[in-house]
């Protein structure tokens, strides 16, 4: 039995990418991107604060990090947890030092049951992001439209309750996404996000409700990526994220503002042993001339005007 | 009916090689394939693979590909331009529809183009003849059509095969496969009618092997770049190697990883008086006029030479 014919036919065989949500724009072409004070670079530091379920569905797949071990798998639900409680002040004392303003993509799960947590994050003068309801809340297109929309509505409910603001800035769980999930993001209120990895500059997004903008947010310097799918040691993520630093300052110089992000899990890289390896690759890449520390509201402030 | 051996090639030890000397007396071949790839947003069904791990959209891996389009390929052109290398260009032949300023960016630096099959996300397996004909011609008449290049090597999408593969591309006219990983050296391929040879490409030294199976660091794949380099190097003053650099800008182009990899290919590239720089289809008309002979004659000389073809029975 041969395929069948339609796997040789090519709808979408045209110019530009095959969905429709952006045109082709090869980064080079465009015009420069000013950041504020002659910055070159724009250091935009992802603080991620997931609550992950001891009693995961894993629909449609588990979150990078979620249970592992027959239930109760208190092992992984306790080290996560350690995220919210230590991990995370560790990080916030790194950033206050360097005076790094970051964004912190909270869960609603986290701002319900730990809302002291974030309005320590608010204090401190952070932006505070929406990253969903829960790492079990995986966006996909089999979810439940209905559902879809209220875990978005609840994020950004409870979230503003804490706050008092809703965040304009979303990441989804896991950064998944079902077909339909951009447009009901920007239905319920979102302005941009992050979940899309296609450039190193804020681009504009097309949903059925108007322009959602989209902050690439790569995953290189990832810590989960680097430090436990990659398992390389800590120095080396020192070393990337230096090379990083200089490869784009150079690149500034040539065609304008470049983002240098970088995502931390505070389970991850809040561990005893690993906060100075973070704070000495932060202090690496603002040491570059023309590195600043930027939130993504204010990246896209600047690339707006 | 499966087989156990493809009998796609016969064996010939790696030693008292007749003689190959590059043009211009060199001793190594060295040439980078970019993969200038296209994967599908919602691509269709393959009974024998998923094109994504999640179900469909699967928006970090999908994005991240469509980075190397927007972003990546610009980065490595320029690094290749500095380094005096010209790329040998593994296409997803629809990046013609979808991205013809990549195209040109690459015909005006008089690049060569190969197929990388129509999408890396359609993949061969399960196709009947008549289907991978329909793959076959579309690549040779959509890149013509757009380069003018009659392209004369392959490597089939997402390295996926059937029985046929081989045969059919000597009939195409194509010159080599890059599917076969057995030798630093090109080798005949056995095919029904016609000549086709290996043409050595890697996936040890290949960037999709570095970062997403061995999880090399961008210092670590530097290091491994300039060893292999030195060995090939070193045994090519016997009978000439050829060491190819396959590439994916989506990978390969990001700031942490750039910077050690131009380290790297300007160290290789450094030793023009030993090295041939070059294209894939360079190689294989230099290797087709003045070696292909003598090698077919060399392993039947020592009794290797095993008779038919890839995937027919051998006689007796």
């Amino acid at each position: 039995m041969p395929l069948p014919d339609d796997y040789l036919v090519y709808p979408k065989r045209r110019l530009g990418p095959d969905h429709e949500r952006y045109d082709a724009s090869p980064v080079r072409d465009r015009a420069p991107l000013v950041l504020p004070d002659g910055a070159k670079v724009a250091l935009w530091v992802n603080v991620l604060l997931e609550f992950f379920p001891l009693n995961p569905s894993g629909k449609p797949f588990k979150a990078p990090g979620a249970m592992q071990t027959p239930y109760p798998d208190l092992r992984h639900y306790t080290t996560r947890d350690y995220g919210n409680r230590v991990g995370v002040y560790r990080i916030l004392k790194v950033l206050d030092r360097l005076g790094i303003p970051a964004t912190f993509w909270a869960q609603g799960a986290v701002a319900e049951r730990y809302p002291t947590l974030i309005r320590d994050i608010q204090a401190a003068g952070h932006e505070i992001g929406a990253h969903g309801w829960d790492t079990d809340t995986i966006h996909h297109t089999a979810m439940d439209e209905g559902a879809e929309r209220k875990a978005i509505a609840d994020t950004l409910a409870t979230l503003k309750d804490v706050t008092g603001t809703a965040p304009q800035g979303w990441l989804s769980p896991a950064r998944a996404e079902g077909f339909a999930t951009p447009d009901r993001l920007k239905e319920g209120g979102v302005e941009w996000f992050a979940d899309w990895a296609h450039d190193e500059l804020p681009t504009a997004f097309r949903t059925t409700a108007g322009d959602l903008t989209a902050m690439p947010l790569s995953d290189m310097l990832d810590d989960w990526q680097i430090l436990v799918t990659y398992r390389r040691p800590e120095e080396e993520w020192v070393a990337q994220v230096a090379d990083s630093a200089d490869w784009l300052v150079d690149e500034a110089d040539r065609f304008g503002g470049r983002v240098l992000s970088l995502t931390l899990r505070p389970h991850i890289s809040g561990q005893a042993y690993r906060i100075r390896p973070l704070a000495d690759s932060l202090e690496q890449a603002l040491a570059r001339p023309g590195v600043r520390a930027m939130t993504g509201g204010a990246i896209l402030d600047a690339w707006r005007k | 009916m499966t087989h156990r051996d493809p009998n796609l090639y016969d064996y010939w030890p790696y030693k008292e090689r007749p003689k190959i000397v590059w043009p211009g007396g060199k001793k190594l071949a060295f040439w980078v394939a970019p993969n200038i790839e296209f994967y599908e947003f919602d691509p269709p069904g393959n009974p024998s693979r998923k094109p994504w791990a999640a179900p469909s959209p699967d928006i970090v891996p999908y994005s991240a590909r469509d980075w190397g389009n927007r972003v990546g390929h610009w980065r490595l052109m320029e690094v290749m331009d500095k380094a005096g290398v010209r790329g040998s260009i593994s296409l997803s032949v629809a990046m013609l529809d979808h991205h013809p300023e990549i195209i040109e960016a690459c015909v005006a630096r008089n690049w060569e183009f190969f197929s990388h099959g129509i999408y890396n996300t359609r993949y061969s397996y399960g196709m009947d003849e008549a289907q991978e004909r329909a793959v076959l011609e579309d690549s040779i008449r959509s890149v013509q059509a757009a380069t003018g290049q009659r392209i004369r090597g392959y490597l089939a999408p997402a390295l996926t095969h059937t029985e046929k593969t081989m045969d059919l591309l000597a009939e195409y006219g194509f010159w080599y496969t890059c599917d076969l990983f057995q030798d630093d050296q090109p080798q005949p391929v056995k095919v029904k009618d016609g000549r086709l040879i290996s043409m050595p490409y890697s996936l040890e030294v290949n960037d999709v092997i570095t970062y997403g199976v061995y999880n090399q660091s961008p210092r670590a794949y530097a290091d491994v770049l300039k060893r292999h380099f030195d060995q090939l190097l070193e045994e090519g003053e016997e009978s000439g190697t050829v060491m190819c650099i396959p590439l994916h800008a989506y990978l390969v182009s990001h700031p942490n990883r750039i910077g050690p990899f131009q380290e790297a290919l300007e160290y290789i590239t450094g030793h023009k008086d030993d090295i041939w720089i070059t294209t894939a289809a360079e190689i294989a008309e230099f290797y087709l006029a003045n070696h292909y002979d003598g090698a077919v004659a060399d392993i039947a000389r020592r009794g290797n030479a095993r008779g038919g073809s890839g995937f027919n029975p051998v006689a007796g």
